[in-house]
C-alpha cells in the first residue's frame, strides 16, 4: 500500500458512504444518520486529498488550503444557523451558484495548467489532450449556466427581481443556439485551444444560464430549483471527468441523477413536462380564461371559522406557498395544537409543488413543531377529503382548484389536485380575490360549500385562535355540544 | 357625529294558532345582542318552543311588551290588530307570505312602515344563509317521515328475525327539493327503500347520494332559471302519472312535496291511485296547505280512506319540531340582521340596491315593493355542466409511445458504446464510473419521502462541494494564477460543505414525531 493506492480506497469508500447518505435521507428515521454519513465520506475524501496533494507542493499551499477552508467553512455555519426557514429556497440557489462558479474556476485552472502551456510540457499527448481540451469546455460551460441560472433563481426566490418570465422573441430559439454555439465552440478549441475561445464559450454560457432561468415564472421554482440540483451535479461530474478523478465523477452523477429524479416528480405534480418547463413563459397566456365572473363567493368570519372547527371532528389544512409569504406557520402549528388537545383529528395535506421548494412546506411546519406524522402528501390524503369536515386553504391557490379536473379548457386541466371541495366545508385564507400564479380563475371560491376569509394568513390564522380561546377556555370545561361530555344523571 | 342608541328589537308570541315556533331562542338573542340591539321578549314568547322567559332574560333579553320595538321579528303574518300595534317607522320581518296577503301588503303600506318577508329570499348562494324556505323545509320533510313511520304500522327497516321475515317499507318521495331530499335522507336512514321522481332529472345525483333511487320521467323538459320547479309539460304529467300509478300499487309510503311558488300545488296523485294501494299505507301530503299534491287530503288533518290508507295533510310540520324550527328559523333571522347591521352598532341600515335586500323588503317606508325584480340564480347551469358533472379525466402528459421510449433508450445506448469504444482506456473507465453511478443515484433516490426532499436537496449540495477535491489538486502548481482561482474555488466549496451540512442537521431536527 503507498500514498496513491490508499487515496484510491479512500475515494471509493467516501462514494460509497455519499450513496448511504443519500439513501438514509430517503426516510425520517435514518435521516441524521444520513447526514453523519455524508460528513463522514466528506472528511475521508478530503483528508486523502490534502494528503496526497500535500506531498507535491509546498507548505504555503496547505496554509492556504486550511484559510480558505476556515473562511468558507465559517461563512457556510453561519448561514446555515442564520437562515430562515422560509428562506430555504434561496440558501439552496446560492449554495448550487458557488458549486457552479468553483466547477468554472477548476475549468479555468485546468486550462491554463494544461493548454496555456508551451506545447510539449504537457505529459497529455496526442487523443487524450483532445479529450482534455473538449472536457474543460464542457465543465466550464455546465459550471457557467448553473452559476447565472442559480443566480438569477436566487433573485427571483428572494424577490430582488421579479418572477414574473422574462419572453424575449424566440426565446426558445435562443437557447437551442446558445448549445450549438457551444457545440461549435467546442469543436474549434478542440483544433486550435485559445484564449478567446475560453472567454468566449465562459460568456456564452453565462449568457445561457440567465436565459434560461430569467425566462421561467415563479411558480416552476420548485422544478428549477431542482434542475440546477441537477445541473450543479453534472458540474462536479464534468469536472470529474477533466481531473480523471472517479470520486468527483461518482459524486457528481449521484447528485446529477437525484436532482433530475426531483425535477421529473415536479413536473409530474403540474401534468407539464420538463421541456414545457424549461421553454418557460408559463401563466402569460392564461389570463384571458379568468374574464368572466363565475359567482359569488361568501365570506366568513375569525368567529364563525373557530366554530365550525370546534364542531369538526377531521380537518385538513392544506398549506401553500401563502403560508410562507406570511410566515403563518407557527400560529398554524398552534393552531393545530389546540385542536388536536380537544380531540380533533388534524392532518396536512400538501401538494408536492406547494412553496417555491421540493419538500418546502414540510420543512416549515417541522420548523414550528408539527409533527411529522400528520403532514401527508397528496396521495396519501387525496381520498379522504369526502369524510373530512373542515378543510383549511392557507395560501394555496392552484393546487386546490378543481378547474384542473373539471375543465378541459383551463391552462392548468389535468394537474393533479388537492380534492379539498369534497369536504363538508372549506374556509379558504386569502388576501384577495386574486387569482394565483397560473393566473387561473379558481371555482373553488365559488362552491357552495367554500368561504372566503380574507386578509393576511398570519393574522386571520392567529384571529382564529384568540377565538378559540374566548368560546372555550378549554377541553375540561366542556359547553361544547358533543354528548360525550355531558354530564351524567346524578 | 354622535352615536345614536342601539335600536330596539321586539320578539312577539305567535297569535296563530297552532303555531309553536318563535322567531328568536335565546341563543339567536345573544347573537343579536351582539349586533349591537336591544332585546325585547314579549312574555311567553317561547313557551311552546320550550324556551322559558328565564332562559332569554339569561341570555340579556328584557321583558316587556314587544310590540312597540323599533323592529319586530316574528314567524307568521302580524294580523290586522297586530299590525296596529306597530309603532311608525317599524320594521317587520316574518313570514309574510306576500303572494297570499295582498290586503296586509296595503295596510302595511298605509302607514309608514317597512316589512321584511323571509319566505321572498332569492335562491342565490350567499342568500343560502337566510333561506327560511329552505331550513324549514329541511325540517318538514324530516317531519314527514316520522309522521308516516308513526302512523305506518311496520318497521322501516328489513329484519329477519326468529318469528320471521320483514321486508323493508318501500317510500316513493314525490319532488326531491329540499324537503323531499331531507324526506328521503331520514326514511333512508331507518332503513325503508326509497325512490324519487323530480321533473329536474339534474336532481338524480343528490338522489343518488342520499341512498335514493332516482326514477326517472323520461320526456323533454327544459329547466328553470331561478332554482325553483316549474309548472311540467303535458307530456310529462302524463308519463309521471303513469310512475304514479306503478308506484302506489308498490310501495308503502308516499310522501309527496311538490309546491310551484305562487300557485296552488299541482294534483299528482288521484282518489283512484290511492284506493289502489295496500291497506295500512301511509301519505304524507307536504303541500297540503297549498291545496294538495294528493286528492281528498284534508288540510291539517290525518284521514284514513275506505281502503285503510292514511293520508296526512298536516300543514305545521316544521312547527312539529318546535324548537328545531325556532332555532334555524331564529337563525336566519340573525343572519339577516347581520347583512342589515354592517357596522354591528344596532342600528338597522337597508340597502335597496342590494338585490337580497331588495326582494325581502315587501313594504318600504308605506311604499309597497311587491314584487321584486327577478333575481337570476348565480349557480344556474345556463352554459356550464352542473356541479356534480363527471370530472374529465385528468389528461396525462404528453408521453412517448412505448416504441419511442425504447428508441430513445437504444439510442442512448449506441451513443454510449460509440463514445466508449472510440476513447482512451482511461476515459472508458471513467465513462464505466460515470454511468453506473447515474443508475444507483437514480434508484436511491427514489425512494426519498416527499417531505425529506428539501434536507436531500441540501444534502446533495454538501456533497456537490466535493469539486473541492478539484482545486485542492491544482493549488500551489505554477502559475500564480493557478493558486489564486484555486484558493478561491476551495473557498466556494466549503461554505457548501459546511453550509450544506449544517443546514440539513437544522433542518432534521425540527422534524419530530406526535
Amino acid at each position: 500500500m503507498n500514498a496513491t493506492t490508499a487515496a484510491q480506497a479512500a475515494d471509493i469508500v467516501a462514494a460509497l458512504l455519499f450513496v448511504l447518505s443519500l439513501a438514509g435521507l430517503s426516510q425520517h428515521h435514518t435521516a441524521r444518520a444520513g447526514v453523519a454519513y455524508g460528513v463522514a465520506g466528506m472528511a475521508l475524501a478530503l483528508v486523502a486529498t490534502v494528503v496526497v496533494a500535500g506531498r507535491s507542493v509546498s507548505g504555503g499551499s496547505i496554509a492556504l488550503i486550511a484559510i480558505a477552508g476556515a473562511i468558507g467553512g465559517a461563512i457556510g455555519l453561519w448561514r446555515a444557523r442564520r437562515v430562515e426557514m422560509t428562506q430555504m429556497p434561496e440558501l439552496i440557489a446560492v449554495l448550487h451558484s458557488l458549486v457552479g462558479l468553483a466547477a468554472v474556476l477548476i475549468g479555468w485552472n485546468s486550462y491554463l495548467e494544461v493548454e496555456a502551456q508551451h506545447p510539449g510540457s504537457t505529459e497529455l499527448a496526442g487523443s487524450l489532450l483532445r479529450i482534455h481540451h473538449a472536457e474543460v469546455f464542457i465543465g466550464i460551460f455546465i459550471g457557467a449556466v448553473t452559476f447565472t441560472g442559480s443566480v438569477i433563481a436566487f433573485l427571483k426566490l428572494s424577490a430582488r427581481i421579479k418572477s414574473r418570465p422574462l419572453t424575449l422573441p424566440g426565446k426558445n430559439l435562443l437557447n437551442v443556439g446558445a448549445l450549438a454555439g457551444f457545440v461549435g465552440l467546442t469543436v474549434w478549441f478542440t483544433v486550435s485551444p485559445n484564449l478567446a475561445l475560453m472567454i468566449a464559450v465562459t460568456v456564452l454560457a453565462l449568457a445561457l444560464g440567465w436565459h434560461l432561468v430569467a425566462s421561467i415564472g415563479g411558480g416552476d421554482m420548485p422544478v428549477v430549483v431542482s434542475m440546477l440540483n441537477s445541473y450543479s451535479g453534472w458540474a462536479a461530474a464534468a469536472a470529474g471527468f477533466l481531473l480523471d478523478n472517479n470520486l468527483l465523477i461518482v459524486t457528481g452523477a449521484l447528485v446529477g441523477s437525484s436532482g433530475a429524479y426531483l425535477s421529473c416528480i415536479m413536473c409530474r405534480a403540474m401534468n407539464r413536462s420538463f421541456l414545457s418547463v424549461i421553454a418557460g413563459g408559463f401563466g402569460v397566456e392564461a389570463a384571458p380564461s379568468g374574464e368572466e365572473e363565475q359567482g359569488e363567493h361568501r365570506e366568513i368570519s375569525a368567529e364563525d371559522t373557530a366554530n365550525a372547527l370546534l364542531n369538526a371532528t377531521q380537518v385538513i389544512i392544506t398549506p401553500g406557498y401563502g403560508m410562507a409569504v406570511a410566515q403563518a406557520q407557527h400560529p398554524v402549528a398552534e393552531l393545530t395544537r389546540r385542536l388536536r388537545e380537544r380531540g380533533v383529528t388534524v392532518r396536512f395535506g400538501v401538494h408536492p409543488v406547494a412553496g417555491r421548494l421540493p419538500g418546502h412546506m414540510n420543512v416549515l411546519l417541522a420548523e414550528a413543531r408539527v409533527p411529522y406524522d400528520v403532514v401527508l402528501e397528496m396521495d396519501e390524503i387525496n381520498d379522504d377529503f369526502a369524510g373530512t369536515s373542515v378543510v383549511l386553504v392557507i395560501g394555496a391557490n392552484d393546487t386546490v382548484n378543481p378547474a384542473a379536473m373539471d375543465d378541459p379548457a383551463s391552462p392548468i386541466a389535468g394537474m393533479p389536485v388537492l380534492r379539498v371541495w369534497e369536504a363538508e366545508h372549506v374556509v379558504v385564507f386569502k388576501r384577495s380575490m386574486a387569482s394565483g400564479y397560473a393566473g387561473v380563475q379558481n371555482p373553488l371560491f365559488f362552491r357552495e360549500n367554500s368561504s372566503m376569509l380574507f386578509g393576511d394568513a398570519k393574522q386571520s390564522v392567529e384571529a382564529v385562535l384568540r377565538e378559540l380561546a374566548v368560546s372555550n377556555p378549554g377541553p375540561a370545561a366542556g359547553s361544547g355540544p358533543r354528548p360525550a361530555e355531558q354530564p351524567a344523571p346524578a | 357625529m354622535p352615536a345614536s342608541p342601539p335600536q330596539r328589537i321586539g320578539v312577539v308570541a305567535e297569535s296563530t294558532s297552532g303555531e309553536t315556533r318563535v322567531a328568536a331562542t335565546p341563543d339567536t338573542v345573544r347573537r343579536l345582542i351582539e349586533l349591537g340591539y336591544e332585546i325585547v321578549v314579549e312574555t311567553g314568547a317561547g313557551a311552546a318552543s320550550g324556551f322559558s322567559d328565564v332562559s332569554y332574560v339569561e341570555a340579556g333579553a328584557r321583558l316587556d311588551d314587544a310590540w312597540p320595538a323599533d323592529v319586530v321579528l316574528k314567524v307568521n303574518a302580524p294580523s290586522h290588530d297586530e299590525v296596529r300595534r306597530l309603532r311608525d317607522g317599524a320594521t317587520i320581518v316574518g313570514l309574510l307570505a306576500p303572494a297570499q296577503h295582498s290586503e296586509l301588503l296595503t295596510q302595511l303600506a298605509n302607514r309608514p312602515l317597512t316589512a321584511l318577508s323571509m319566505d321572498a329570499v332569492p335562491r342565490i348562494s350567499r342568500a343560502q344563509s337566510l333561506d327560511v324556505l329552505s331550513s324549514m323545509a329541511n325540517i318538514a320533510g324530516y317531519r314527514a317521515v316520522i309522521e308516516a313511520a308513526h302512523a305506518f304500522g311496520r318497521f322501516f327497516t328489513g329484519q329477519v328475525t326468529a318469528a320471521g321475515k320483514v321486508p323493508p317499507a318501500k317510500v316513493l318521495v314525490v319532488g326531491a327539493g329540499v324537503a323531499g331530499l331531507a324526506a328521503i335522507g331520514a326514511a333512508g336512514s331507518l332503513g325503508a327503500v326509497v325512490r324519487a321522481t323530480d321533473p329536474r332529472s339534474e336532481v338524480a345525483d343528490q338522489v343518488r347520494s342520499l341512498g335514493g333511487e332516482f326514477l326517472p320521467v323520461e320526456v323533454e323538459q327544459e329547466s328553470a332559471g331561478d332554482g325553483y320547479a316549474r309548472a311540467t309539460s303535458e307530456a310529462y304529467d302524463r308519463r309521471a302519472a303513469e310512475i304514479y300509478s306503478e308506484q302506489a300499487r308498490d310501495v308503502d309510503i308516499i310522501i309527496t312535496t311538490a309546491l310551484i311558488p305562487g300557485r296552488p300545488a299541482p294534483r299528482l296523485i288521484t282518489a283512484v291511485q290511492v284506493a289502489s294501494m295496500k291497506p295500512g299505507s301511509v301519505i304524507v301530503d307536504m303541500a297540503a296547505a297549498q291545496g294538495g299534491n294528493v286528492e281528498g287530503t284534508v288540510s291539517g288533518r290525518a284521514i284514513v280512506t275506505e281502503n285503510g290508507v292514511t293520508v296526512i295533510g298536516y300543514t305545521d310540520l316544521a312547527g312539529r319540531l318546535p324548537a328545531q324550527a325556532s332555532q334555524l328559523y331564529g337563525t336566519n333571522l340573525v343572519n339577516l340582521l347581520k347583512l342589515l347591521t354592517p357596522e354591528r352598532d344596532g342600528q338597522l341600515t337597508l340597502d335597496l340596491e342590494d338585490v337580497v335586500q331588495r326582494a325581502v323588503t315587501v313594504v318600504h317606508d308605506g311604499e309597497t315593493l311587491w314584487p321584486p325584480p327577478p333575481v337570476a340564480v348565480s349557480a344556474a347551469p345556463a352554459k356550464a355542466p352542473a356541479a356534480p358533472a363527471s370530472p374529465v379525466d385528468p389528461t396525462p402528459p404528453r408521453r412517448l409511445s412505448p416504441a419511442g421510449r425504447y428508441g430513445l433508450i437504444a439510442l442512448g445506448m449506441l451513443a454510449l458504446f460509440a463514445i466508449v469504444a472510440v476513447s482512451p482506456a482511461q476515459l472508458a473507465s471513467n465513462f464505466t464510473v460515470f454511468a453506473l453511478a447515474v443508475v444507483i443515484g437514480y434508484y436511491v433516490i427514489g425512494k426519498v419521502h416527499h417531505a425529506l426532499h428539501t434536507p436531500l436537496m441540501s444534502v446533495t449540495n454538501a456533497i456537490s462541494g466535493i469539486v473541492v477535491v478539484g482545486a485542492l489538486l491544482q493549488i500551489g502548481h505554477p502559475p500564480l494564477a493557478i493558486s489564486v482561482l484555486a484558493f478561491l474555488a476551495i473557498l466556494l466549496t466549503t461554505v457548501n460543505i459546511f453550509g450544506g451540512f449544517a443546514v440539513t442537521r437544522r433542518m432534521l431536527g425540527m422534524f419530530s414525531k406526535g
